[in-house]
């Protein structure tokens, strides 16, 4: 993209230079800053302490973070679906886990913050190896194959007690006396920084990493491999070397999450980590870039928030994921970034309206969907556990015909409802659409 | 540079049971314009996925600048010196117009399979994607991306992807199909001045572009070569007149 | 000896079970060019379908409505929602099979809960056929190979013999062309995905009584059923029989052969004990390894020979 420099004067410093760069990278510098502060938000005053709770669910926020990005190095920059990738973030994990190890036993030394650069190294070479046979093929046997890997992996991981330590993994500690700047790291604030700085500067390097031919190529071969090969490219190379450096990212999450936990078990490298990555990356968005980094923040949040008040939270993400592959394939930011044509014309608020009026039936259906399978949870694991089912103030008995005619009822009428006013909205829609493009917005 | 840039010698291919080509010998020497001609089904398209490797040959030799190439993947062709464009508009659709022109330089200059060079800062690389963009009339889009193009501009951006790069052997597969008779005349001077010195391989159906462009022309029959000769004498021969017209207008 | 032959008996019913199973997916596959990944979820439904059913009407509605109840979701899921998502390119109709697999799951746990479901064989069904060298042959799973094999032979008589079955023949190998011809393929795709269904909730109904029927029981499934199509081959039935029945009697044949390569070195002389080098992987049982085979057997074939035994076209 060209940089447009004004002309003489004062417009001149602001839009040239630094002022650009400031202005690019705006989005990146608020999220960084928002992150910097967030624990400060729920620190208590009165004990001196930051919140246990936001501070693990925020760090855990930086693992996924990465995960997420690594796997969309493969899915939406190479447009390769992986099912197996968790296997290179836990094995970053393993390598970091026994790399902390060894150095509280002195047989090796290496700062405390360099210790990620192990995880990577161990994903790296994990996955030049794997990768090998895995990127002869591509599409849907690219992901079978993925797939027989993890499965693969993840036996091993409980057959190979001398490296993966069985079904009690691998404990750790990470306060081993090696930091650059003197930090213990024995309190959890402190590895949320650390993580902070990983995850911005794998972020960091992933981006740069699309800048590179690489990078270009691998868009290239997923959006038409045969064209690649007549500019001279061999596309199995490019998803090799993709697929290696993907691979490099995930070991550093791995490595993150052994400092995070001090303890890496099977599951870092287990199916449902793959699926959680691939979960993350495409809710939140696997065309841009910046997607899967909402998608791991949101996920995180459901898992951490949802899964408080029920134990259904899964349910919820997997309705959300299906809703978005069949109705926002673009993801959370493809959803936003389809409203930039409407906003470039400055006609957003004439979606107000419209918005709101779908917003109450879909809360409606939301309340029904969300109550039926509340009291379906409920009536098989709940009920046994001698439990009452409590909404807002009041009790109610799922045992009984009621409360299920009136959620379904709500979600069926909610559905309705929502229907129509979903037509009305995109007859709103396609008008603002076609202002915009005769405008000469929409590109 | 070798002397012959495509020669076919007993080249046959069959699908199962049918046999697509049945004995083709064609020496197209370097330098020169040549189009393929014939009626629908005859077997051009497969001659031109033969020579560019996308299908094997079921018996006979094809040389590219001299070396055989059945048996050698797509991209070992290209980097002998051939090029292609393709029936369906092939091109990267999600990717602007201008990374598109740069990704079909990358390979030429050198770039390989690298993570060390940041592509926004080479500036000769873009320098020379910008020219080539402004040669095929497309610089003023270059940042929308590919598919949103029209028809006739993707042809367009295709070709010069095609050219771009540096082959020295460009296949054309009925690269103005589709097109009106302004953006065919636009077409035809583009690659016209694209492939100055160059070999050039059509395959055709619009006859003014045959005549126009090409200094031979060959004529296949199911899946035979009937003719192969300066376009003025094809046009006069008895055979080819038949295959077109059938024998009532010969 | 005994145990060989009694092996390859069960090896058979398994081997055929699966068919039942693959024999879908290959359909499937071949024909819309789509890995459902809830093809086993759905023969996990059909098993807990004929639970419920088989609780209040008995085993022999449940085998009638339980795969009728697994066509109806076949056909609801490919008209709503693949048909929809089909547009947007392989990757998103992988993604769909993919998340409908995951909410089938969870709805599953969520419906019946995390822990098996008492489903049972039929008393009547209960006793032991024959016997072969002191094992019984227990009557259920001659009923199991009986229903396999009648499904087997309507499914080669729906395809050959009848209108609707050449056009799927044809759209087998070559779905396009079949399209270009004017067939109603969407309607066809309709059908074989919904039939596919009908076939995997059979599987399940006379499968998940002889199994356990659990929430897992897709995701265990699952990966086998793929080998088998992936090793038959794509627009291969006879590929899949083929590929069935022998990953049956495969997986039966290695959970019955309970040694280790340490053991086979042992015999041979050479002497492992813990502190060898490559013990860990020495001392793994066959029957563990037995489990991996199928992930094992699918690089492979993806590798080697995409093309599976029999198959048309690469994978």
């Amino acid at each position: 993209m060209s940089t447009q420099t004004s002309g003489a004067g004062i417009g001149g410093l602001v839009t040239g230079g630094a002022g650009v760069a400031l202005r690019r990278n705006a989005l990146w510098l608020i999220c960084l800053a928002i992150a910097l502060v967030m624990p400060w938000l729920f620190f208590d005053f009165t004990t001196g302490r930051h919140s246990g709770f936001v501070v693990s669910m925020l760090s855990q926020m930086g693992l996924m973070i990465v995960l997420a990005m690594s796997f969309n190095m493969l899915m939406g920059q190479a447009g390769l679906l992986s099912f197996g990738h968790a296997v290179f973030f836990g094995f970053g994990g393993y390598c970091t886990a026994h790399a902390l190890n060894a150095i509280k036993a002195e047989t090796m030394w290496l700062p405390v913050e360099l210790v990620p650069l192990v995880g990577g190294a161990g994903g790296l070479v994990f996955a030049l190896v794997l990768g090998y046979p895995a990127t002869k093929q591509r599409a849907t046997a690219f992901a079978m194959i993925t797939l027989a890997i993890g499965e693969l992996v993840t036996a091993c991981a409980l057959m190979f007690k001398l490296f993966f330590g069985g079904e009690g993994g691998v404990s750790t500690d990470r306060m081993i006396d090696t930091s650059l700047f003197g930090f213990s790291y024995s309190q959890s604030i402190q590895v949320y920084y650390l993580v902070v700085a990983w995850t911005v500067i794998a972020v960091a390097l992933m981006w740069l990493q699309t800048q590179t031919p690489l990078g270009r190529m691998a868009n290239a071969c997923r959006d038409n491999f045969e064209r690649a090969q007549f500019v001279g490219y061999d596309p199995r190379r490019v998803r090799y070397w993709q697929f290696a450096l993907s691979g490099f990212f995930a070991g550093i999450g791995g490595a993150l999450y052994a400092l995070v936990y001090e303890i890496v078990t099977f599951d870092t490298l287990a199916a449902p980590m793959s699926g959680n990555a691939l979960l993350m990356a495409y809710i939140g968005g696997a065309g841009g870039f910046f997607g899967p980094v909402l998608g791991a923040i949101l996920v995180v949040l459901l898992q951490s928030g949802v899964s408080l008040l029920s134990s259904a939270w899964l349910v919820y993400v997997g309705v959300l994921f299906i809703i978005m592959v069949m109705f926002a394939p673009g993801g959370m930011i493809g959803l936003i970034g389809a409203h930039k044509p409407i906003a470039r014309i400055g006609r957003l608020r004439a979606l107000m309206v419209p918005y709101a009026r779908m917003l109450v039936p879909a809360l409606l259906a939301l309340l029904g969907f969300v109550l039926l399978v509340e009291f379906a949870t409920f009536m098989t694991i709940g009920a046994a556990q001698g439990k009452k089912f409590k909404l807002f103030a009041g009790e109610l008995d799922p045992a009984t015909a009621l409360p299920w005619l009136i959620a379904g009822g709500a979600l069926v009428l909610g559905g309705l409802w929502l229907r129509r006013e979903a037509r009305a909205f995109r007859v709103v829609w396609d008008g603002l659409m076609a202002e915009a493009k005769a405008r000469g917005a929409a590109a | 540079m070798s002397a012959v840039a495509v020669s076919l010698k007993g080249v046959r291919k069959s699908f199962g049971p049918i046999e697509v080509i049945r004995g083709v010998d064609l020496e197209i020497p370097s330098g020169q314009r040549h189009a393929i001609i014939g009626p629908n089904g005859a077997g051009k398209t497969t001659l031109f996925n033969l020579i560019s490797g996308r299908f094997r040959l079921s018996s006979g030799v094809i040389t590219v600048c001299d070396t055989a190439i059945d048996g050698l993947p797509a991209h070992r062709i290209n980097r002998l010196g051939l090029s292609r464009s393709f029936q369906v508009t092939s091109i990267f659709p999600r990717m602007t117009v201008f990374e598109n022109m740069r990704c079909g330089l990358l390979w030429s200059r050198g770039y390989g399979y690298s993570v060390w060079h940041l592509l926004g800062r080479e500036k000769a690389l873009n320098d020379a994607a910008e020219r080539l963009l402004e040669r095929l009339g497309l610089r003023d889009r270059r940042d929308v991306p590919a598919g949103l193009l029209s028809y006739a501009d993707q042809r367009a951006l295709e070709i010069g992807i095609t050219i771009g790069g540096g082959a020295e052997v460009i296949l054309l597969d009925e690269p103005t199909a589709g097109m009106s008779h302004s953006e065919t005349d636009r077409a035809v001077e583009l690659i016209r001045s694209m492939t100055e010195g160059k070999t050039l391989i059509m395959v055709e159906h619009d006859m003014s572009v045959v005549f126009g462009l090409a200094d031979v022309v060959s004529v296949v029959v199911y899946g035979e070569l009937i003719a192969s000769d300066r376009p003025d004498r094809i046009r006069a021969n008895k055979a080819v007149q038949e295959a077109y017209l059938g024998t009532e207008a010969a | 000896m005994e145990v060989f032959l009694v092996s390859t008996l069960n090896g058979l019913v398994y081997g055929m079970l699966l068919f039942m199973l693959a024999s879908g997916l290959t359909l499937i596959f071949s024909m819309m060019g789509v890995l459902n990944f809830a093809h086993a979820s759905i023969y996990m439904l059909g098993a807990y379908f004929a639970y419920d059913i088989s609780r209040t009407l008995g085993f022999w509605s449940a085998l009638v409505l339980a795969p009728a109840l697994c066509f109806l979701v076949g056909a609801v899921v490919e008209m709503y929602g693949l048909r929809r998502v089909h547009r947007n390119g392989h990757i998103a109709e992988l993604l769909f099979t993919f998340g409908i697999a995951f909410i089938i799951e969870k709805a599953v746990q969520m419906i019946w809960g995390l822990l098996p479901v008492p489903y049972r064989v039929p008393a009547v069904l209960d006793l032991p056929l024959f016997t072969i060298y002191g094992t019984n042959f227990h009557a259920y799973r001659g009923f199991m190979l009986l229903i396999s094999v009648l499904m087997f032979v309507a499914i080669w008589l729906g395809l050959t013999r009848t209108r609707i079955g050449m056009v799927i023949q044809a759209a087998l190998t070559h779905p396009e062309m079949a399209s270009a011809l004017g067939h109603n393929v969407p309607r066809i795709f309709t059908l074989v995905f919904a039939s596919g269904a009908a076939l995997a909730g059979l599987a399940g109904v006379i499968g998940g009584n002889y199994f356990v029927t659990e929430p897992s029981m897709a995701y265990t499934m699952g990966p086998i059923v793929f080998v088998v199509v992936v090793f038959g081959g794509l627009g291969s039935l006879a590929g899949c029989f083929i590929a069935s029945l022998f990953m049956g009697l495969v997986q039966t044949y290695a959970v019955v052969i309970d040694y280790s390569l340490a053991d086979l070195l042992t015999s041979a002389g050479v002497a492992i004990n813990t502190a060898s080098p490559w013990a860990e992987i020495l001392t793994v049982p066959i029957p563990r390894i037995g489990a991996l085979l199928p992930f094992l057997l699918l690089i492979l074939i993806l590798l080697f020979r995409p093309r599976g035994l029999l198959g048309t076209r690469d994978t």
